[in-house]
């Protein structure tokens, strides 16, 4: 497959961000957006990243399967990571995972029969303090029990947009993906989307309905000097 | 509720009470980017020497002095300099980067431009992992309108100094937390760690001198330069000052961020966060993430600072409180931890790569009802051979959970392998793969 002349100027762009001479910095995120283009790592993205940054193939393949999130195969058009890390395990997220691979009739990194639905097990996705977590496309859904897990996953499949716990409405793998490569989303308002849950604002609001701060804070503190430097 | 309510100590956490405080017209009403005026007006080893001054140390685990770390940086050696924040958070438990990046992302970028400045880096990356989308959408449309006001570029508020940002999305992998991985992986490379020496300071990216800091260290940078160093040691102890964003997860009713004063008690935790779940009682916990070895229900009254837990044979590490009950089984636990440990290992040397591999197998046989009694034996063993072996330390982490279950809990795995508790998993041919 050729790839379009944006996703050439893209590219370019990707790799204007690093110091002159190391355009290898931009390998992760060309990877990111081959998938944007063609929904996992082809050898055709293989390629092409070599191509723009010249190195061999086989240089980019051993990146690429260094990383969890580049996929070797066709990625559905939402990937559903459920979190199996000890604490998510112990809270329902093995059973959730369980519930899903049952459902779905697919295991890990595989990918339902109409490839709409990949699903994987995740290691700490960094949301304990939400347990048990899922993502889909990366956006979480938080206290997902295996009841919750599986009326996202059949919304999903009906052609609904489950709303993320505290993030925008949900994008595509591939729109994701172009994200990842350090693109913004352009989606208008999607950035202020999502508000904080409970758990991430538990301590700064229990301080502030307490009227708890911090005393002696002046702003006007002045920066000591050393005299040999001043 | 009286005692513990007086340990919180909101300055990371309070902005984020306020929704917009991502977007900068916010942000600079909340005292936003006052700091870097001031810092600007400093002189860079001034800033330096405010950071030793603050006791300020990392809060990505090892807790190392952040004013010191700087200071190792050469200067006058005509080579270009950089500043790297490791956002890649995943250690298990682990869950305050995320919120402060997603909330309050200018505060992580003003600190990010203060720290360069005193270090007298012109270029800077945030390497976030990449499964954090979220936080990476607010933190690339922070960095933006930082460009656009002029806090980041060319001739940053007329100071003459130019400093660029790059938000750097990883791709899915535990170790590139490790600093020196993250810096393969910032320059292309699979996200394996270094030998060291020589060290980051000297050579780093791009084999630069180089300072890479954890996102809360970085982001404490301008209340230190605003409030100044007596103001942030009137926080935590006298060597471990300042605040910390405690989080809590698992069997409590009120999970979540609780930043208080270094020092406090998981006691008080516990207090703050409305007590334990019904029908819970605390049985084991990390004090730091599953790389920090579980301590239990006599450690309640530790104070959680770096010397406190050091002494009781743990490590405060990301101050992850992860609590579990009587009704989750310690054994289970490590299970899943070495699983995670195995998956993560980089392949790099080979007492991570194939302890982690058959500790697995070791503990599988035991929780599936199969166990003999010197499996134990040979899981320390595996243990020694880990710790102090491996490259880097996601080995010597892996370890944590292993020894410390069998010192505290070594009943449990005998009623195992002693057939007194019921399997938990299925058998498995041992290396049948």
């Amino acid at each position: 497959m050729a790839f379009s002349e944006e996703t050439y100027n893209r590219a370019k762009e990707i790799i204007s961000r690093y110091p002159e001479g190391h355009s290898r910095s931009a390998l992760l995120p060309l990877l990111h957006l081959v998938q944007a283009e063609d929904g996992y790592v082809t050898p055709e993205g293989i390629a092409f990243c070599a191509e723009q940054l010249g190195i061999t193939k086989a240089q980019v393949n051993a990146v690429a399967t260094f990383y969890t999130m580049y996929k070797r195969r066709p990625t559905g058009e939402w990937l559903v990571s459920v979190c199996t890390n000890t604490m998510c395990d112990r809270m329902g997220g093995q059973k959730a995972y369980e519930a899903l691979s049952e459902y779905l009739g697919v295991g890990h990194e595989e990918t339902t029969a109409d490839g709409r639905i990949t699903l994987e097990h995740a290691e700490c996705l960094a949301a304990c303090d939400y347990a048990p977590v899922m993502t889909v496309n990366y956006d979480f859904f938080d206290g997902t029990q295996a009841t919750d897990a599986l009326q996202i996953v059949k919304q999903l499949q009906d052609g609904q947009t489950p709303v993320p716990s505290r993030a925008p409405r949900l994008c595509s793998f591939r729109e994701v993906q172009l994200q990842l490569a350090g693109f913004p989303d352009e989606r208008p308002g999607a950035v202020a989307e999502g508000v904080a849950g409970d758990p991430t604002l538990a301590g700064a609001r229990l301080a502030a309905d307490n009227g708890v701060a911090v005393p002696g804070f002046d702003p006007n503190t002045p920066i000591a000097r050393k005299e040999a430097t001043a | 509720m009286s005692g513990p309510i007086h340990k919180l100590t909101p300055v990371l956490t309070k902005r984020w009470l306020s929704p917009d405080a991502w977007k900068l017209a916010t942000y600079e009403r909340l005292d936003g980017y006052a700091a870097l005026r001031k810092a600007l007006k400093a002189h860079p080893d001034d800033l330096i020497q405010l950071v030793k001054d603050s006791g300020l140390r990392g809060r990505g685990g090892a807790g190392f002095p952040t004013g010191m770390k700087w200071g190792f940086i050469p200067q006058n050696d005509g080579k270009p300099h950089y500043l790297v924040v490791n956002a890649d958070e995943g250690e298990p438990g682990t869950c305050k980067d995320l919120p402060l990046m997603t909330h309050d992302p200018h505060s992580l970028i003003e600190g990010v431009i203060i720290a360069s400045f005193a270090i007298r880096a012109s270029h800077a990356f945030i390497y976030i992992r990449g499964e954090a989308v979220q936080a990476a959408r607010r933190l690339r449309a922070a960095v933006n309108e930082a460009y656009s006001r002029g806090y980041l570029g060319r001739n940053i508020l007329g100071s003459g100094y130019n400093l660029d940002l790059v938000v750097h999305s990883g791709a899915g992998a535990y170790i590139c937390g490790e600093e020196t991985a993250l810096l393969d992986s910032l320059e292309g490379f699979r996200g394996q760690p270094r030998l060291r020496p020589p060290f980051p300071a000297t050579h780093g990216l791009y084999s630069q001198p180089t300072v890479i800091n954890n996102v809360g260290t970085i982001a404490s940078v301008p209340y230190i330069v605003l409030g100044g160093a007596d103001w942030w040691k009137s926080m935590g102890t006298e060597k471990s000052s300042g605040p910390m964003i405690y989080s809590l997860s698992g069997r409590i009713k009120n999970p979540g961020q609780y930043e208080c004063g270094m020092g406090i008690t998981l006691r008080e935790l516990i207090e703050l966060a409305g007590g334990m779940q019904d029908g819970h009682e605390l049985r084991f916990w990390t004090p730091g993430g599953s790389s920090t070895p579980l301590l239990t229900h006599e450690h309640l009254d530790m104070p959680l600072d770096f010397e406190g837990v050091g002494a009781a044979g743990s490590m405060l590490g990301t101050t992850a409180t992860q609590l579990f009950s009587q009704q989750d089984c310690p054994v289970y636990a490590t299970y899943r931890w070495i699983k995670f440990y195995a998956h993560e290992s980089c392949g790099k040397c080979t007492p991570c790569r194939e302890g982690n591999y058959w500790m697995i197998q070791v503990l599988h046989r035991i929780l599936a009802g199969q166990g003999v009694k010197a499996d134990l034996d040979t899981l320390l063993d595996a243990c020694d051979n880990l710790l102090g072996r491996s490259f880097c330390g996601l080995g010597d982490g892996a370890t944590s959970s292993v020894t410390s279950s069998i010192k505290w809990f070594e009943q449990d795995y005998l009623d195992y392998i002693e057939g007194r508790k019921a399997p938990m998993l299925k058998p498995e041919l041992v290396g049948a793969h």
